[in-house]
């Protein structure tokens, strides 16, 4: 049997074996994820983003103990940075939430980020894939801890979620672009701390200033103790709130289909960047190339231009 | 073929509360280009089992400096095998008396480090003994 079809059959190590399959960009994990495709597109995908030490792993263990209280199957993806000297990494968002390891109604996998600079990993859709055709309800997406300008999560989720925590910056920091512009759903995290009334009320403000989506939604600022359970309920029914406005206003079909537009053109430069450059390493253009560069008798323009010239493509 | 990356899940079981060592370990292997996955603290064997087949390590590196490692490991290692996992090589360190660790080695704990060990020696014996499933 193929891993995919064991996946499909309910085997836990043989969907854990097809994850390091993507991670490690294995050939044959495209040909399983072609087999699970079908069986995609049913889980309910949250994703949980803010800065590092804002609590996101310890609200995930929550929202992952809320879910399960309603029966519901969850998986949850979260993603640790990769050194960029040793290409290690310490993956340690289970710390918060391993209370779950032994619930079989909860797969949680820890992925690197690998190099990739958009707060996920390159595998992190294709993972969420694999966990949606296990038959998970819901899949959490936790993203690395970010700073301004990471933002995949937001193709990536049904339903973004921005944890702030009090303290971290005054109300300019509120109107720049970037992260606060991707939440669907607010969250001040460490609500017991002093400041946490004045940070949800400069998160209010800012969306308030915000021109009302064509299709209504509005944002909401929740406070959370993380550690202490508290706000969750309201969060979760938030997140339902959310949910169902996305299937009744269309908004979740506009999202699914620029969700396939870039799985698509992703997939499509990550392909055709790896046969060029294997094409022209094996055929020793690569290696004139930088011949060229080095003794600058061609500039990286050039050089592209006539690598493409080659190419079946122009 | 693209290569595989080799991941270790390091954790400490039972009752005991210090964690400077399985932290030093931790930070040894992902200099050494290993991913890490860290469970943290006072974990049962069923869930450090559970969270090794879920992350599909290769090696399962346990701290412990409690005392209960003639129960805590054989118990570790006894889960694997019964989930099908007897693959996954279960490696322990800490304060565990020299006399003991024939009977762990017996038990399917396939090394046992012993305070005073360089991480070198650690992350050496990783590299050598440990194959990336394949």
């Amino acid at each position: 049997m193929s891993l995919a079809e064991r996946v499909l059959d309910g085997d836990i190590r043989a969907a854990a074996r097809l994850m390091r399959d993507i991670d490690d960009r294995f050939k044959s994990a495209v040909e399983e994820l072609k087999t699970l495709y079908p069986h995609t597109g049913n889980a309910y995908i949250i994703g949980i983003t803010g800065p590092p030490g804002a609590g996101k792993s310890t609200l995930v263990d929550q929202i992952v103990a809320a879910y399960r209280k309603r029966d519901l199957l969850v998986g949850v993806v979260a993603i640790d940075p990769t050194s960029p000297f040793s290409g290690g990494a310490i993956l340690g968002d289970r710390i918060r939430m391993n209370r779950h390891a032994d619930d079989a109604g909860v797969f949680i996998r820890s992925l690197a980020t690998r190099g990739a600079l958009g707060g996920l990993s390159r595998s992190t859709m294709d993972v969420a894939n694999v966990m949606d055709a296990m038959g998970m309800d819901v899949i959490v997406i936790e993203t690395v801890g970010v700073g301004q300008d990471e933002v995949d999560i937001v193709s990536t989720a049904h339903t973004t979620v921005v944890v702030m925590v009090p303290g971290l910056g005054d109300d300019i920091q509120a109107i720049k672009a970037g992260i606060l512009e991707i939440g669907d759903v607010f969250v001040v995290n460490k609500a017991d701390r002093d400041g946490a009334e004045r940070t949800a009320r400069e998160l209010t403000t800012m969306l308030e200033m915000k021109h009302p989506d064509d299709d209504g939604w509005f944002p909401r600022v929740m406070k959370t103790e993380g550690s202490r359970g508290v706000g969750i309920e309201e969060l979760v029914e938030e997140f339902d709130a959310h949910r169902t406005y996305l299937k009744e206003s269309g908004a979740l079909q506009r999202l699914i289909e620029e969700r396939n537009a870039k799985v698509f053109a992703d997939t499509l430069r990550d392909e055709l960047f790896d046969s060029v450059m294997s094409a022209i390493s094996a055929n020793g253009t690569y290696q004139e190339i930088l011949t060229g560069l080095r003794d600058r008798s061609t500039d990286p323009y050039s050089a592209v231009q006539k690598v493409m010239a080659g190419s079946a493509f122009t | 073929m693209a290569e595989r990356r080799v991941r270790v899940l390091v954790g400490k079981p039972g009752l005991d509360g210090h964690d400077r060592g399985a932290k030093i370990i931790a930070r040894a292997f992902r200099d050494a280009g290993f991913e890490v996955i860290y469970t943290g603290l006072h974990q049962t064997p069923e869930q450090i089992v559970s969270a090794a087949i879920q992350e599909d390590v290769d090696c399962v590196a346990l701290s412990i400096l409690s005392g209960a490692h003639n129960t805590l490991l054989p118990a570790v290692k006894e889960i694997l095998v019964e989930k099908g996992a007897a693959d996954i090589v279960l490696m322990a360190g800490g304060v565990i008396p020299e006399d003991d660790i024939p009977g762990l080695k017996k038990a399917g704990i396939a090394e046992v480090f012993t305070p005073g060990t360089s991480t070198e020696t650690i992350v050496g014996w990783v590299r050598d003994n440990i194959t990336p499933h394949a």
